[in-house]
């Protein structure tokens, strides 16, 4: 047990040398986005202006505010297929509300409100019922998208107050910022100090490492998993709120079958799908890279179908090849037998 | 584990869930006693989905008689047969504690193709498109193989990543382009509308596959390997299971059936472009867990998943009888897969408890 704790803090609190830093995930995500760039400015000149990267960066932001929650979710071992969903049942009711004469202020809360209801709701049924998440959520990925199409019906409500739909346009004043990019920097930055460095972090990982042992530790984890459940809930709803404003449209359908892309971007990232093991950093890193791929790519008029095959080919690659880091970091260090799966191999870099 | 768990004043849910004491019975061929409940809880999942739908059919037949008119439940089964073939593929993977999300790819990229092929030479005969479509399902579902076993990447990475890679395939071949009914010649289209001996024969694959895939779990020994794969995929290979080749195999005919359902939806649907099936993925995972397959593996029948693909296909045709707002639909079938998943672990966590009884008086 104290191997295993001691283990886990290493991830968090001893900086990797420099040699091990070279076989980080995120390092090579580092890479593969300098290579994209590199190429795409070098292919079309339309690619490095700021105009482009402004308005590519605003459209990754839904699915960037999703990937915060779902990177803390699939960290703790679970999985939130219902995100793309509450973004859709956030816009209808947004839609709703505002069309039915309430101010906007109050729809945006009460968006929100049902943005974490949704999540508490994933969170009950994972934590205190002992559902598999995977299983939940596709219901609750039908359930909501129901719901949103209950609240709106088929209608698409495109009126909306200047100042909504300003926010979603506009940039910051003298820059070419979006602001709706400032809104996920902000939320970034605290998702990563309450990830990286702080209790609920550490409680994060080692319930993804091994939810019993953590159990026996004293880590409240069902308490923590609804946490992160309604937690990705509200951060999906105000996705919802962020995507209605950008294209002054409230429909039902909105982002449909957006989870699968957001669930791609966080392993692209390293998070492992088994939980415990993954950074914020790269996530943040892979959705960058996603963006500028397939930015490039729509520059150079491929299909975002297309473009799909590079996306899913990387996502495999991505897998095959820290599998392959894995082992030579292995090697590196010159360790003993290779540890079993549950274990946290990437941290705790050999005899510190 | 005994004296850590005695300190510890509730036990933990995981833990009962951790040592999986119904599932591990499964090998000993000693413990009759418990192979006995295992035999009633399978049928006890089978029977409940059965009940839920008898009593579905019955309250919406009340109100509304045209329901169970011949005509009427032979559209439901023509409508849930292709969902049944695929979903009885995912069966097998999931049974392994795999899973594959790129079924609906491989449904919409051979259904692409195989009505292409037909439109480019329309002389080809049904036989050879049907082959041509199975063949390249397996494919598609060895490449998926291939990345699990060997690649050894997580199944769910694996196909999610594959699930774009066959969908962008299907795109680039597509181009934009697509094949309607005037397209293909009428022998193709008539996969899905003759029938033998009065019975469509679409349902009649359906039918044959449900029953093939059944007996083969039931009877033979790589079918009952593939649940001791899933129920403990450790004690599986040091028993001497080989698991990397079932696995592969799983993935192989997964991808055939797919296939198979492919060429089929090109005949049912008549026009078919690059973005066919798309989403319905999920529908099959559903179908397979209100079918009452276990998604972690080791438990669940191709025939629960068939009752679970009818359940939900029965709930779709419903609502359009009773003529009730279709945006219901999808809120209905959340609820269906939520409410399927919570009675089932209930289930389960009692059988569990019946086992443990069983054990401790032995």
């Amino acid at each position: 047990m104290t191997m295993r704790w001691s283990a886990l803090r290493g991830k968090h609190v001893a900086r990797p040398r420099a040699r091990e830093l070279l076989f980080q995930w995120e390092a090579l995500l580092v890479l593969m986005l300098v290579a994209t760039i590199l190429i795409g400015s070098s292919i079309t000149e339309a690619f490095l202006t700021g105009q482009n990267l402004s308005l590519a960066s605003a459209d990754l932001v839904e699915k960037a505010i999703m990937a915060l929650g779902l990177t803390l979710v699939i960290i703790a071992g679970e999985i939130d297929l219902s995100v793309a969903s509450v973004l859709g049942l956030s816009s209808a009711i947004v839609g709703a509300t505002i069309d039915a004469g309430v101010p906007l202020g109050p729809a945006i809360a009460l968006a929100l409100l049902a943005g974490a209801l949704c999540g508490l709701f994933n969170g009950l049924l994972v934590a205190k019922l002992g559902l598999p998440s995977l299983v939940v959520t596709l219901g609750t990925l039908a359930l909501f998208r129901g719901l949103a199409f209950v609240v709106l019906g088929d209608r698409a409500v495109s009126e909306f107050p200047l100042a909504f739909t300003d926010f979603g346009f506009a940039n910051v004043p003298g820059t070419l910022i979006p602001w709706t990019v400032v809104v996920f920097a902000a939320l970034a930055v605290v998702t990563f100090v309450v990830l990286h460095g702080s209790w609920i972090g550490r409680d994060v990982y080692a319930i993804g490492n091994n939810a019993q042992a953590a159990r026996f530790s004293g880590v409240e984890v069902d308490r923590i998993k609804i946490g992160l459940f309604v937690a990705s809930g509200t951060l999906a709803a105000l996705a919802g709120v962020v995507f209605t404003a950008r294209f002054a449209s409230a429909r039902p359908d909105n982002a449909l079958g957006f989870e699968l892309d957001v669930v791609t971007a966080v392993l692209l990232g390293g998070v492992s799908i088994f939980g415990g093991r993954g950074s914020l950093v790269g996530v943040v890193l892979a959705l960058f890279l996603i963006g500028a791929l397939r930015n490039v790519l729509s520059l150079e008029d491929v299909a975002a179908e297309k473009q799909s095959i590079v996306i899913g080919a990387l996502l495999i690659v991505s897998v095959v090849g820290t599998n392959a880091l894995r082992g030579l970091q292995e090697r590196a260090a010159r360790r003993r037998p290779a540890p079993s799966r549950t274990e946290p191999s990437m941290e705790g870099g050999g005899g510190r | 584990m005994r004296p850590l768990a005695r300190t510890v004043p509730v036990p933990p849910p995981e833990a009962a869930q951790a040592v999986e004491p119904v599932e591990e019975v499964r090998f000993g061929g000693r413990r009759l006693r418990a192979r006995a409940l295992l035999d009633v809880a399978g049928r006890v999942r089978e029977a409940g989905i059965a009940v839920a739908l008898a009593l579905f059919v019955l309250v919406v037949a009340v109100i509304e008689p045209r329901f169970i008119e011949p005509n009427n439940l032979e559209e439901i089964l023509l409508s849930v047969s292709i969902l049944a073939i695929v979903a009885v593929g995912q069966t097998l993977v999931v049974l392994t504690r795999n899973i594959d999300l790129s079924v609906g790819s491989t449904v919409g990229l051979v259904a692409f193709v195989c009505a292409d092929t037909l439109k480019g030479s329309p002389g080809t005969s049904v036989v050879l498109v049907v082959l041509l479509g199975v063949v390249l399902g397996a494919g598609l579902g060895v490449v998926n193989g291939l990345l699990v076993t060997v690649g050894r990447v997580p199944a769910i990475v694996a196909t999610l990543g594959t699930l774009y890679i066959f969908r962008g395939l299907d795109f680039t071949i597509a181009g934009g382009k697509e094949v309607s009914a005037s397209d293909v010649p009428d022998a193709y289209l008539d996969l899905a509308t003759s029938r033998v001996l009065g019975i469509p024969v679409l349902i009649l694959f359906a039918a044959v596959v449900v029953l093939i895939a059944s007996l083969a779990l039931r009877r033979m020994r790589s079918g009952r390997e593939l649940y001791a794969i899933g129920s403990n995929p450790e004690a599986a290979r040091l028993a001497g299971v080989p698991s990397g080749r079932l696995v592969f195999l799983a993935f192989v005919v997964c991808g055939a059936l797919c296939g198979l359902a492919g060429v089929l939806w090109g005949a049912r649907f008549a026009t078919v472009d690059a973005r066919a099936a798309t989403g319905f993925e999920l529908t099959v995972v559903a179908a397979v867990v209100v079918g009452g397959v276990n998604i972690f593996g080791g438990s669940g029948t191709a025939i629960g998943a068939t009752l679970g693909a009818i359940l939900l296909g029965t709930i779709e045709n419903a609502l359009s009888i009773l003529k009730l707002n279709p945006f219901w639909l999808q809120a209905i079938q959340g609820a269906v897969i939520i409410a399927a998943v919570t009675l089932d672990a209930i289930v389960t966590r009692r059988l569990q408890r019946a086992l443990r009884r069983a054990r401790a008086r032995r």
